[in-house]
């Protein structure tokens, strides 16, 4: 009697892709207007409290890599897990509206003055309400009689992502241009984040997501051949499309309040899993994760260095990269596309 | 009653929305039958399955599943013990076609148990023995032609080890040696492990060879039900089907075959 055979390929993967995360983490961290190298980065981790660089990398690369490892990771499932519910490759986690719910808060936040009279901490809280505020939208009007209909639940997000977009654009039409900039910024993403409590809650939500979603990937795998053949293999269908319906939406709320909208992530990462370790959640999920980490914050270092003291707006750097590199994947591979 | 009785329909009426497909159905299946489920497009064919596994709601009467009424039964118990193949996606499944019958396991899970266990491995190993899929588990589904697909359906529908099982048109699309080999199978698992079969055709002469009874829906109704010879009758065929067939005898076993009369 043969095993089945991919247990140890998915090992292989999973722990191919952690070891590349690490390096990942110790080269950005080393990187930067200050260069520190890796012998110093690493001795400098064990003991050196009080230096300069200390500083550095504690107080100013280290929570940068933590919020990317947290976002890259949590946009990256919250893809998985809505490309596999809608059983749609072209839908990400900005598609049903909530970055767009995201951006009229902060929108309305900055226009209203509110982000001067109480701070910056004020924009990822904006932020968050227009995201929760979309998701409640569009999970009333998606849902009938208790039952998620996944077109018409799809259809809705696309629309109240357009009226979104609508009205942030009448909003940037009428507003002084030094509010202009500040949405202009926040709209193209950054992981600058000055807040550490804030940082580390998102990556505490990022890591929940993690357990909850792979907890959830052999619904997830059921509900990927159809919401009927689901049913017959015993999944509790409704239930299980409104918690991944409300999980996604959730994570990408957290991760786009706090850093703005970063495309592409949760759109290719999990099409780049599947291309390599096949189509099954439980693999797809891990892995997607940490792709996704891995290449938010390489797309970070890169936003950092390439055009010094300058800093990229990273959005611009996962968009150019991630497509370019994305199409070559799909050229060089057999795959289904 | 009691034990031998597989499945005990009274009185079903169900549809959608509002519309009512099906009209007042009764009818009793023994374990270990092989029923056959037969009559024109928008019968209610496949009305009547999903009412049996439980997708729709009945708007009247009752369905009992070996003495229980279905819908009292927990989701994941019921697929424990009633497997559906319903009829090829237009989209093949996004796995290899091990990895697809290994999900006919997962009614037999716990909670949060995401990997398998060597039996459920031997499991879907024996179920694609069972339906000669096993030379092509490494390959994806949508590498597989129709016939293979079909076969990759039913063996994970025997993964999932039910004492009822349920197909919807599964020789729909294949071509006669694979029609054949599709229900040779299920008799075979009919006859060695005594699983109740009931099956939708549209094909009335494969209905009359492998069935041993079949129930004729005309107008979401039930129009008659009973061994093939009594069913497929020159006037009830006409009357149900709307046209002028001939009916024949298999030699031997003197099944019903009905041939539709050209124009």
């Amino acid at each position: 009697m043969r095993l089945t055979n991919n247990k140890p390929v998915w090992w292989g993967w999973t722990l191919s892709l952690a070891i590349l995360l690490v390096i990942v983490c110790l080269f950005s961290l080393g990187v930067g207007a200050v260069h520190i190298p890796l012998q110093k980065v690493l001795v400098l981790l064990t003991r050196g409290r009080g230096t300069p660089e200390y500083t550095i990398l504690f107080a100013v690369r280290l929570p940068r890599i933590l919020l990317g490892l947290a976002v890259g990771g949590g946009l990256a499932i919250a893809g998985v897990m809505l490309q596999g519910m809608f059983r749609n490759p072209l839908v990400e986690p900005y598609t049903l509206g909530i970055s767009g719910g995201a951006a009229l808060g902060v929108a309305l936040n900055i226009v209203a003055g509110n982000a001067a009279r109480f701070g910056l901490f004020s924009l990822p809280v904006s932020g968050f309400l227009g995201a929760l505020g979309i998701i409640s939208l569009v999970y009333l009007l998606g849902t009938r009689k208790s039952m998620v209909k996944l077109s018409r639940l799809l259809l809705i997000g696309v629309m109240v992502s357009f009226i979104t977009s609508a009205l942030i654009m009448l909003i940037m039409a009428m507003t002084k241009v030094e509010d202009l900039q500040g949405i202009i910024f926040w709209i193209m993403g950054s992981l600058q984040e000055p807040n550490t409590a804030l940082i580390g809650a998102i990556l505490c939500i990022s890591l929940s997501g993690l357990i909850i979603s792979l907890m959830l990937s052999v619904n997830l795998n059921a509900l990927s051949l159809g919401e009927e053949e689901a049913f017959h293999l015993g999944v509790r269908v409704e239930r299980l499309k409104k918690i991944l319906f409300l999980l996604a939406s959730f994570i990408t709320g957290c991760c786009v309040s706090v850093t703005g909208i970063i495309g592409f992530v949760g759109l290719a990462v999990p099409h780049a899993m599947r291309l390599l370790v096949g189509g099954d959640h439980r693999i797809v999920i891990p892995t997607s994760y940490l792709a996704g980490a891995i290449f938010l914050i390489l797309c970070d270092t890169l936003a950092r260095v390439a055009m010094a003291p300058m800093e990229l707006p990273v959005g611009v750097i996962t968009g150019l990269v991630g497509g370019g590199l994305f199409i070559y994947i799909l050229s060089g591979k057999g795959s289904s596309f | 009653m009691g034990k031998s009785m597989m499945l005990e329909i009274n009185g079903l009426s169900c549809g959608y929305g509002k519309r009512v497909v099906l009209h007042g159905v009764s009818f009793t299946i023994k374990r270990g039958e092989f029923v056959g489920v037969i009559g024109p497009n928008g019968s209610g064919k496949t009305t009547l399955l999903r009412a049996i596994t439980g997708l729709l709601r009945p708007f009247e009467g009752t369905i009992s599943l070996e003495g229980r009424e279905t819908h009292e039964i927990a989701r994941q118990e019921l697929a424990q013990k009633v497997a559906v193949v319903t009829q090829l996606p237009d989209a093949a499944p996004p796995f290899s076609v091990e990895e697809f019958v290994l999900m006919g396991r997962v009614p037999h899970w716990g909670r949060f148990q995401l990997l398998e266990t060597q039996k459920d491995v031997e499991k879907a190993e024996s179920a694609m023995a069972l339906t000669g899929i096993a030379y092509a588990r490494d390959c994806r589904m949508g590498e597989l032609s129709g016939g293979e697909q079909q076969l990759a359906f039913v063996a994970r529908a025997l993964a999932q080890e039910p004492r009822l099982l349920l197909l919807d048109e599964p020789t729909a699309h294949l071509d006669i040696g694979h029609q054949g080999k599709t229900m040779d199978l299920l008799r075979q698992l009919n006859k060695e492990q005594s699983l109740t079969v009931v099956v939708v055709l549209h094909d009335l002469a494969l209905a009359s060879l492998y069935c041993q009874r079949l129930i004729l829906l005309h107008q979401g109704r039930l129009r008659k039900i009973g061994p093939p010879k009594r069913v497929l009758t020159k006037e009830l065929v006409e009357e149900v089907y709307q046209t002028t067939v001939k009916v024949m005898q298999t030699p031997g076993r003197g099944r019903p075959i009905i041939l539709p009369r050209a124009g």
